[in-house]
């Protein structure tokens, strides 16, 4: 069986949902962060894919451009988690609620 | 002259702008006579523009600027100084400059001084364009701006209820005429085309007889409301709760006559309609005897020279209504001068009284006061119309135009209201300076006015004595604009017989005043005699109940309505709709906040909750719109 772009798009989906799931369920920040990678990856995935079945390299451009943001948005969160860690020693997530309306 | 026109026109703003600049402060005297001097200029430009266009013939008319210009309609700023408005000029550059410089020494200690000067001048300002306007929209901007000024000076003394209360009933009164004026001015300018007045009175003789009456009509309305014609006079008589200043400029020399103005300036539009002119004189002539037998009783020596404007002004009407627009215009000229004396000197006795207005409570003040005695008893004689005092030109004139015209009604009820204008007159006057002492047994300790007022006031003298001198002239020039009818009784012998049995008339009604209030056993009138209990002293003294029916019938049935509304519409479907709509944002708001818990675990799931949402509907309408061909079918197949 050929691999397509169907099986692609499927693998899109499901490592989107995935890291949707991630992004909802879990309460370590780091593994928000984690959740956060899987949700880009997954949308570039299916950016490489279907600039490739179209034969246009815009998709695969801007893929780059997301690992280059998704990089740089990890280099910033992980900073400010490494402080929040030393002035609060956990890195939970239900303890941030000073935003509480 | 140009340059004359616009220094008359705006030396008041620019002084009312000054006062106003000092408006909050506690009284600075340079305010007082910066808008003095400035009026001073006005009135000096007012004079070099009377002697031109006397000398001249010609008038001086300028464009300032385009004011309105869509379509067909084309409003220009035009101002225009003709025979006409420069007589106006003149009356209320020298009336209002003169009760200026009267003021400094009037509102000395008053707090609110500069406010005062700058409502004063603002006044002048607004009158000036009402006389100088070659339009009805200038005018009409000149009328409320008057009417404004007046309201607030009326009130002027703010913290008392009764002079909010007589503001407020002046303003709303006005208010009422105006809309009458408004829509004469509309149907000016539906029927001609335009609003400038020669270009207007140029095409009316070719209009049908009903519009041009239904246009005089409402014109003359306008009037009504402002010169405080029956039924809309009431105002005028409340309006003294003003600083007297203000009594004598606006209410007496001014501001009222804009009326009898309105009704010179259109006097083209009233000789087509001699049935409004009659009603007009008819109205006139029952105003002078009505508001004349109103002063014959009345206690308030403010109040009973109020009444006598009004008189006055039915005069005037009466005169213009009959045709003679320029004894209409004489008479309101020279009015002007010795009611404002009048008004200035009754200012000076209520100064030296404290505040008191019952002439009962006076007496004898002619000792103290012998500089007010003798300008009012002056003031007095002129409008009692002796000769050859300027009453006695105007008023007789206006008697033997009436007498001319056939019209003996009129003439009937003109002479007798002379005779009753006469005996008001010294009534006060009797009571006031002359006889017994009565004032200090109550206390009062009077004094004369400074003597800066009295020299102030001495122009209006001059001007109440000699204005007859001038008639000659002023008949030459004004009549190059207006009918020029001269009215002559036809024999020699009747003339006489007229003129002397005027004077005697009015000489014997003097000296039965005086007969009846010098006496010696005058007392303060307390409710018991006789005389108070009669029914005609009691229809006078309550004004012949029209307040009190007005209040009655009118300001109560409306309140009622207005509570109505207030209840009903208001509270129950604008505020309610208002409110309804303010509580969904409210509950919404309260309900949805919880999600706000602070927990970005929670916020996230939200988040996702809205994607999910956002994406299905994109979904749903992307297939929609996909396949709306289909879509209409099946919904047409449903008869929908």
């Amino acid at each position: 069986m050929e691999i397509g772009l169907n099986h692609y798009l499927v693998l899109s989906t499901i490592l989107f949902s995935i890291g949707l799931v991630g992004v909802m369920r879990r309460k370590n920040l780091l593994m928000l962060f984690f959740a956060t990678e899987i949700l880009l990856n997954s949308v570039n995935i299916a950016f490489a894919a279907i600039s490739h079945y179209y034969g246009d390299l815009t998709g695969q451009m801007f893929a780059f451009f997301v690992i280059a943001i998704a990089a740089s948005e990890v280099a910033v969160g992980l900073g400010l988690l490494v402080v929040w860690h030393k002035r609060h020693n956990a890195i939970d997530l239900d303890l941030m609620s000073t935003m509480k309306g | 002259m140009e340059i004359l026109l616009y220094t008359a026109l705006f030396s008041p703003l620019v002084g009312s702008l000054f006062a106003a600049l000092f408006g909050a402060s506690p009284k600075t005297l340079i305010t007082g006579i910066v808008t003095s001097a400035l009026l001073g200029v006005s009135l000096i430009a007012s004079t070099i523009l009377l002697v031109h266009v006397i000398t001249t013939g010609q008038f001086v008319q300028v464009e300032l600027m385009t004011w309105m210009a869509t379509g067909d309609l084309y409003i220009p700023f035009g101002f225009i100084v003709d025979q006409i408005s420069v007589t106006m000029m003149m009356v209320v550059t020298l009336v209002s400059t003169v009760v200026h410089v009267y003021a400094i020494g009037y509102m000395d200690h008053d707090k609110g001084f500069n406010r005062f000067f700058s409502w004063l001048s603002a006044f002048v300002f607004s009158m000036m364009i009402l006389v100088m306007s070659d339009n009805f929209a200038g005018l009409f901007i000149g009328w409320e701006g008057v009417g404004l000024c007046s309201w607030g000076l009326i009130g002027f003394w703010y913290h008392k209820e009764s002079a909010t209360w007589a503001a407020n009933e002046a303003f709303i009164m006005n208010r009422i005429a105006d809309l009458g004026m408004l829509i004469g001015i509309f149907l000016v300018y539906w029927n001609t085309g335009t609003l400038q007045y020669h270009e207007a009175f140029a095409v009316m003789p070719d209009l049908d007889n009903a519009t041009l009456t239904w246009m005089g009509i409402f014109l003359f309305i306008g009037a009504m409301g402002k010169s405080a014609q029956f039924p809309l006079h009431t105002w005028l008589a409340d309006a003294m709760e003003g600083p007297t200043p203000v009594s004598a400029l606006i209410h007496a020399a001014t501001m009222v006559t804009a009326g009898v103005y309105l009704v010179v300036r259109s006097n083209e539009l009233y000789t087509l309609i001699p049935n409004v002119g009659l009603f007009i004189a008819s109205l006139g002539a029952f105003v002078a005897i009505f508001a004349a037998s109103m002063a014959l009783v009345n206690r308030d020596i403010k109040r009973v020279i109020a009444y006598s404007t009004l008189s006055q002004l039915g005069y005037m009407f009466a005169a213009a209504g009959l045709g003679a627009y320029w004894v209409a215009l004489f008479h309101l000229m020279a009015h002007a001068f010795f009611k404002a004396l009048l008004f200035l000197g009754g200012g000076n006795v209520m100064h030296a009284m404290n505040s008191e207005l019952d002439p009962f409570k006076m007496g004898g003040l002619g000792k103290t006061m012998k500089g007010t005695m003798i300008l009012m008893t002056l003031a007095s004689v002129a409008l009692a119309g002796i000769f050859p005092l300027a009453g006695f030109f105007s008023k007789d004139l206006i008697l033997e135009v009436a007498f001319v015209d056939h019209h003996f009604i009129i003439y009937g009820v003109l002479l007798l209201t002379a005779g009753l204008t006469a005996f008001y007159s010294f009534r006060i006057i009797a009571l006031i300076f002359h006889g017994e002492d009565r004032h200090t047994s109550l206390g009062f300790h009077p004094h004369e006015a400074y003597k800066f007022m009295l020299i102030a006031m001495t122009p209006l003298l001059i001007l109440a004595i000699i204005a007859g001198s001038f008639k000659s002239t002023y008949f030459e020039y004004v009549t190059m604009l207006l009918p020029g009818t001269e009215y002559h009784v036809h024999s020699a012998a009747t003339y006489w017989i007229m003129t002397i049995g005027t004077q005697l008339f009015v000489i014997l009604s003097i000296a039965f005043a005086y007969k009846k209030y010098m006496c010696k056993d005058i007392k303060v009138p307390d409710g018991t005699s006789a005389m108070e209990n009669s029914f005609k002293y009691k229809l006078l003294i309550n004004q012949y109940y029209i307040p009190h029916f007005y209040n009655e019938y009118l300001v109560k049935s409306y309140r009622a309505l207005s509570t109505i509304f207030w209840k009903q519409v208001d509270q129950k479907i604008i505020d309610a709709s208002v409110d309804g709509i303010a509580n969904i944002f409210y509950k919404t708001g309260k309900n949805t906040r919880t999600m706000q818990s602070g927990n970005l675990s929670t916020m996230l799931k939200w988040m996702v909750a809205g994607t999910v949402v956002l994406l299905s509907l994109a979904v749903v309408f992307g297939l929609a719109v996909r396949h709306s061909d289909e879509i209409k079918t099946i919904l047409s197949g449903l008869g929908v």
